[in-house]
């Protein structure tokens, strides 16, 4: 049958935000198609899961509930997903872009024997024209995913492999909630028979996860330093000015590469992909690494001493001048003029 | 600790640090004689990886493989360069346009081929197609565990093997018997390089292909040192079924390519003047940007 599904990711009974994300994505997808939303979730102590996953507009809830399936290991869920996928036999099946997703789904991708695009940031569904068959293949889904460095957007499509999957990256499909009571079907996967004893091979000895600390990509406003700050004393500057406007602190490769600030604050396309309100790049050249993970943002100002830095292409307020004399004037006219 | 066999999965990635316009043909293929090529970074880091585990058990053996054209036996060479013990590339034009599916197929039957190994490692990504898929379907093809986003071997026992995974959000530490795949992560130690006695030593290691164009005295000192010849591996070589190698292997297909082009949208110039700044805040304040 025609579905759209979306794996999700749960630790701790709580659904990551990017199956959020994904949920949303796949509901707009299914919308377009005219099919039901389908998902697989796989943990420990799930009961009661779905109320986190049917306001996205859910059809039908795979669950499956078991200790040993928490924490994630590879082995287990590509086995429970093998199972699901082949019996619902979906049109489409999405995965985050995480750790976890590109473990899995490319190990799923080789069961299924089908294609999987890596990292998408766009999706959508069109038609493609077959050449060599003649044929005409409606209804597909359009993988929309950087590749080359960032350096180009490559369109993945598939026509003659069912299902047709593909990893998602963080922070970049809106979250939308269509229906705080949107009724699911919730159907319990039977674990044992499907997973083996022998998937249990890799043991979990370790685990530290870091909870959120940093979350660049739920803040609106981001105040982004480059190489051109200078130094880490220098990034005070952009601190005070994130505080006052209750933002956070970005940075750019180079600025964490110098070591002015921590790498969990990178943004880019190896960093965090972020679309808040208002961006603000101090300087920073805007190299397409970079502006790949920020070009979204609702509003650009970009403060850099070179009139002709790449940045101001895409900024909607280009300020020409030393980022040390800027800062403290948008700081002060800020106090001044706020409520 | 017994000695292992390790096989590294290694890539010859164009530099996409350099990449000019012309990088793709239109049929949304690389275009590869325009870029200067490189050897995977992330895979740079697997063969350290293996080379550390050489150190610390000796008699392990490693075992550099790579698929690609003609030129990828730099990657052979190169290993050997570095320390691994043998060397083989895969390559055949057939084996061409392949998708992470096609490819993992092709090295799958190479390292069947190669038949008794303990390890396999691979970069976690390649900055080309930068999918981190090989691995992991690798890893289901062979139908071993797989161990991704490895960043530390932490020990090498009788029966298993304990690493260290660095995650987005975290880090992990997981125990997998043998045989098993690992993927290695960019944050791993860097490789070691070159040694000059191994460089000296292999200089002229070459594939078949490349001994085509060789002269007399190049293929003489191949004569006197048979370890000189790169195992090149054709379809036929590593039985592999037509039909699951090269694009028609492929589900994935590439519809179209653009290169990204900064939107150029209406801008206002400011300086640093206290009056441009003001009016800027002010803007952002009246239009709920900000405040
Ligand atoms: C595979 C790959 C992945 C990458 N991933 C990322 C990524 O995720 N994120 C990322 O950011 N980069 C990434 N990069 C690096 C990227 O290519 C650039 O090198 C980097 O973004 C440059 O950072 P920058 O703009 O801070 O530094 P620079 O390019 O050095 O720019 C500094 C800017 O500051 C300005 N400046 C200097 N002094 C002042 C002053 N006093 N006042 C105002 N302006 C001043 C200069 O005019 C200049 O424009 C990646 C590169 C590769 C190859
Ligand atoms: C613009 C573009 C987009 C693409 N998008 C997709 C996509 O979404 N899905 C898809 O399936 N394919 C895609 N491909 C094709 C993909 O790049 C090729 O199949 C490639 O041969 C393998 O994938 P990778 O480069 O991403 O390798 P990765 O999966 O990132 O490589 C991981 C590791 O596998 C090992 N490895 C990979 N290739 C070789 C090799 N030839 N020899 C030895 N070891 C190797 C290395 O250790 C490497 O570090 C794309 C290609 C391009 C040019």
């Amino acid at each position: 049958m025609k579905s759209v599904f979306v794996y999700c990711e749960v630790e701790n009974k709580k659904v990551a935000e990017i199956s959020q994300e994904l949920l949303s994505a796949g509901k707009r997808l299914a919308q377009k198609l005219g099919c039901p939303l389908e998902a697989m979730v796989f943990g420990n102590s799930l009961k009661g899961i779905e109320s986190q996953i049917s306001p996205y507009g859910v059809d039908k809830l795979f669950v499956a509930d078991d200790a040993r399936l928490e924490p994630y290991t590879t082995l287990p869920h590509a086995a429970l997903a093998y199972k699901v996928l082949k019996q619902q036999d979906p049109q489409i099946v999405l995965f985050g872009a995480t750790s976890i997703g590109r473990d899995l789904a490319p190990r799923l991708a080789s069961k299924l024997n089908c294609g999987l695009t890596a990292d998408a940031t766009i999706l959508d569904i069109g038609d493609h024209f077959v050449k060599k068959e003649k044929k005409e293949y409606t209804d597909l889904l359009y993988a929309i995913r950087p590749a080359f460095g960032g350096s180009i957007m490559a369109n993945i499509i598939n026509w003659d492999m069912h299902p047709q999957m593909a990893t998602v990256r963080e922070g970049v499909m809106k979250k939308e909630i269509i229906d705080e009571n949107y009724s699911t079907e919730v159907i319990t996967v039977e674990v044992n028979g499907v997973v083996k004893d022998e998937d249990f091979v890799v043991e979990v000895i370790d685990r530290h996860i870091e909870e959120s600390g940093v979350n660049l990509k739920e803040s609106p406003i981001i105040v982004a330093g480059g190489y051109g700050v200078g130094s880490k004393e220098n990034f005070d500057l952009l601190k005070n000015l994130a505080n006052i406007l209750g933002g956070e602190v970005g940075g750019s490769r180079a600025a964490v590469d110098a070591g002015f600030i921590d790498h969990n604050r990178q943004i880019g396309q190896t960093g965090t992909t972020v679309r808040p309100k208002l961006y603000i790049a101090a300087g920073i050249s805007g190299a397409i690494q970079h502006t790949a993970g920020m070009q979204d943002a609702s509003m650009i100002i970009s403060i850099n001493n070179d009139p002709e830095a790449p940045i101001n292409d895409i900024a909607d307020y280009v300020i020409t001048g030393d980022l040390g004399v800027v800062l403290p004037k948008m700081i002060k006219y800020y106090k001044e003029n706020a409520k | 600790m017994r000695p292992l066999k390790i096989v590294v999965l290694a890539k010859q990635v164009p530099d996409t640090r350099h990449v000019g316009p012309d990088a793709m043909k239109p049929d949304g293929t690389v275009n590869r004689g325009k870029l200067a090529t490189v050897f995977n970074p992330d895979d740079l880091h697997a063969l350290e990886l293996a080379l550390n585990i050489k150190d610390r058990i000796p008699g392990t053996e490693v075992t550099i493989l790579t698929m690609g054209p003609q030129k990828a036996a730099d990657i052979v060479r190169e290993g050997y360069y570095r320390g691994v013990d043998n060397g083989i590339m895969i390559s055949d034009r057939r084996f061409g346009g392949a998708d992470t599916l096609a490819t993992s197929y092709t090295i799958v039957q190479g390292i069947k081929k190669i038949s008794d190994y303990d390890l396999i490692v691979g970069g976690r990504q390649a900055i080309d197609g930068d999918t981190a898929q090989v691995g992991p379907q690798c890893a289901d093809k062979l139908n071993i565990p797989q161990v991704t986003y490895v960043e530390e071997i932490l020990e090498i026992e009788e029966d298993k093997i304990i690493a260290r995974r660095r995650l987005s959000k975290g880090i992990e530490t997981v125990a997998a018997p043998y045989p098993c795949l690992m993927t290695v992560h960019g944050s791993s130690p860097k490789c070691r390089s070159r040694i000059a006695k191994n460089v000296m030593k292999y200089k002229y290691a070459r594939t078949k292909s490349e001994l085509r164009s060789a002269d007399e005295v190049l293929l003489n000192l191949h004569k006197k040192r048979p370890y000189l010849t790169i195992p090149e591996w054709s379809v036929e070589d590593i039985e592999a079924d037509a039909s699951k190698i090269g694009l028609a292997g492929s589900p994935t297909k590439v519809k179209s390519v653009s290169s990204i082009v900064l939107t150029a949208n209406e801008s206002k110039i400011l300086t640093d003047s206290d009056s441009d700044i003001e009016g800027m805040i002010k803007e952002l304040i009246e239009h709920h940007t900000i405040g």
